[in-house]
């Protein structure tokens, strides 16, 4: 197994830029997600790692060693394709020893292995089939099997479970996390889905446009978005930007927000101009006594919680309170906003302004 | 009337069937004729009205594979002991069998232009219709254009500067010449036809190829080719066809050495008389391999005719 480390790449597609210099390590034994909406460059990143691509610049180190510019078959690393790729004039035995064949080794080892694996994933009594008629979770068992057979340095995944069902993607994202656990070997994970990223993902890395947005550990990105990007990609619903002029102060704990003081993490710097405050959903209380006021335009209730949006001066605002809270719609009530959750952005650039709570784990990649 | 997506009721497919079997005769026929005149005798095959039951000979078949002479009168009434069936069978007619025909001759020419020339078109239209699928090629669509415009005019057009240039480079009447000419003009065809069914194969398939430690060529002939060998097949069968039935450039470029069995075959009218049973049965042996080509390749001529209409 191996870390994995992107020095600047970058990829051109003619004039197109799709990734733009990225750069971010990835941890030995590491369940790593590259998450973005499509069109992010998160497919081009894993394809350069792999080698299906070449990368226009930069560096791409396995273990330290300089694959950037070298064919996939000499990278030691296993792809698992979002449509499977399993080779349709083969079995699911052939399929899975195709990788050990290359590689010369003697028949009789390949049988064992082959058992090993098909024991691992559960796919013992499949083995002689076709795999034309396999059901989407055996032929993600299959691909998989494909994968880990040879004990690659890395595992790559293209949305391995995009092609599946709703019902059967979340048996199969815990039966991957479980399979990682018990291998530990590096992985690393392209989806869209930000539910997804955050269930599995040891480590996530946030594109967008070609561009690394953040990078760091689930709760940090969800709690410490460093970019309005993030902050609205991150989260069901998203967190709320409150978009105001005003001026915040290195070392200030409150800013003037329209006229209402609202208390925030102390700033660590100055600016002046367009900004817009984010809060969590959850963050936002309902008090009859504070100034900011909003008006219920909408209440959905989810089972557990509920979600209300209200229509304030600083655009409509969303909030998840317990599903017992009962709220009339063109009911006016006062928002209060926990304090140490909060993150002022930059509106026009987009960044997350340091405070003392998110200086620590701010990654701008 | 609503459509219905069930089961056809009995009486359409009563409809339907007499309809495809009556269609099948009415092609079918001129070919079972042609093989019926193989073995009629001479004058049954002019007879009119038509026979349609006769007695069998096998005289056309010998016509056409011996070279014959007549026998002077007091030499056929000679008493010779242990003739072979076949000298018998001519001595009837008063002739006597002095050598082989040129028709396995010009057979052989047939089968080797026409399996050399269907060989060469599908490597290398297999090669380029790869290339053009997986690779960025510059003006891809221009270059496919013009490939696929080569075929645009009939072949025969250019006879004339193709028989000049043959003869100046010596190709006139070689097998090399031939295999050549085919080859160019079947090779658009396998290109356009091949490019579309390596289109249809996902590049994934490659890719993981690469990733299981194979290199390009490995994925290609172990991966891809398997999955496109439908397709080269039916495309095979379409140069074959094509290359075993020309005629119109064999008249014009051979005259003997290479010369192919189309060419050949209204040659043997004019031996001796018309006759028709040699002609039939050289019909019908030129037809044999061509059948057989296509009955071992039908299910993948059927399965590649109808490629990428299906749910992969």
């Amino acid at each position: 197994m191996a870390q994995i480390k992107i020095n600047n790449l970058r990829k051109d597609f003619g004039s197109f830029n799709a990734v733009k210099s990225s750069t971010f390590t990835i941890e030995d034994g590491e369940f790593f997600m590259l998450l973005g909406p499509s069109g992010c460059g998160k497919t081009t990143t894993l394809r350069m790692m792999a080698g299906l691509e070449l990368p226009s610049s930069g560096e791409i180190l396995i273990d330290g060693v300089d694959v950037s510019m070298k064919p996939a078959s000499q990278r030691d690393i296993a792809f698992v394709f979002q449509m499977f790729a399993l080779y349709p004039h083969m079995n699911v035995r052939n399929n899975i020893s195709y990788p050990l064949k290359s590689q010369g080794m003697p028949r009789k080892q390949i049988a064992i292995k082959v058992a090993e694996i098909a024991d691992v994933l559960g796919i013992n009594d499949i083995l002689d089939k076709p795999v034309g008629g396999l059901s989407g979770g055996d032929r993600q068992r299959v691909a998989l099997g494909r994968a880990i057979v040879r004990d690659p340095k890395a595992f790559f995944m293209d949305e391995p479970l995009g092609a599946l069902d709703a019902e059967f993607r979340e048996h199969m994202s815990e039966e991957l996390r479980a399979l990682h656990d018990r291998l530990n070997a590096t992985t690393v994970y392209v989806t869209h889905d930000q539910l997804e990223a955050m269930q599995m993902g040891d480590k996530i890395v946030v594109m967008n446009h070609g561009v690394v947005e953040q990078f760091g550990v689930p709760q940090q990105i969800y709690d410490w978005p460093a970019t309005k990007f993030v902050a609205q990609f991150i989260g069901s619903p998203a967190m709320n930007l409150l978009d105001f002029n005003g001026k915040i102060e290195a070392g200030a704990s409150s800013t003037d927000m329209n006229g209402i003081s609202v208390k925030i993490p102390t700033s660590r710097e100055t600016l002046q101009g367009n900004l817009s405050l984010g809060v969590r959903p959850e963050h936002v209380h309902f008090s009859d006594s504070a100034p900011f006021r909003g008006r219920v335009v909408a209440s959905e209730y989810l089972g557990t919680t509920r979600i209300v949006t209200l229509a304030t001066p600083q655009g409509d605002i969303k909030v998840r309170t317990s599903s017992s809270t009962h709220m009339d719609i063109d009911e006016t009530i006062g928002l209060e906003f926990d304090a140490r959750t909060l993150t002022v952005f930059d509106a026009d650039r987009g960044h997350a302004l340091l405070s003392e709570a998110n200086e620590g784990v701010l990654n701008r990649g | 009337m609503s459509y219905s997506v069930t089961e056809p009721s009995s009486r359409q497919k009563w409809v339907s069937g007499t309809l495809v079997i009556a269609y099948a005769l009415i092609t079918m026929l001129p070919l079972l004729w042609i093989i019926a005149t193989g073995f009629k005798s001479s004058s049954d095959s002019i007879a009119y009205p038509p026979k349609v039951v006769f007695e069998p000979t096998v005289e056309g078949y010998v016509n056409v594979f011996t070279a014959q002479t007549r026998l002077s009168g007091e030499k056929l009434n000679e008493p010779v002991d242990d003739l072979p069936w076949y000298e018998q069978l001519v001595r009837e007619k008063g002739n006597t069998i002095v050598g082989q025909s040129r028709f396995s001759e010009r057979f052989m020419n047939s089968v080797i232009i026409g399996f050399g020339s269907t060989f060469f078109a599908i490597v290398l239209g297999t090669a380029a219709a790869y290339a053009f699928s997986r690779f960025k090629v510059p003006l891809k669509d221009d270059l496919l254009f013009f490939i696929l415009s080569t075929r645009m005019m009939p072949p025969i057009a250019v006879a004339i500067p193709i028989f000049l240039m043959f003869r100046n480079l010596g190709l006139n009447d070689t097998h090399a010449g031939m295999i050549l000419l085919y080859t160019a003009i079947n090779l658009s065809l396998a290109v356009w036809l091949i490019n579309g069914f390596i289109d249809e194969i996902p590049i994934e398939y490659e890719e993981a190829a690469l990733i299981d430690g194979y290199t390009r060529f490995q994925a290609f002939y172990k991966v891809v080719l398997p999955q496109a060998a439908t397709g080269i097949a039916s495309t095979a069968i379409f140069c074959l066809i094509f290359a075993w039935n020309e005629y119109a450039l064999a008249v014009l470029l051979t005259s003997g050495t290479a010369q192919t069995a189309p060419p050949f075959i209204p040659t043997i009218i004019g031996v001796g008389g018309q006759d028709w049973p040699a002609v039939a049965a050289a019909a019908t042996i030129f037809l044999v391999p061509v059948m057989v080509f296509t009955i071992l390749l039908r299910k993948h001529l059927l399965s590649g005719i109808t490629f990428g209409a299906v749910r992969k």
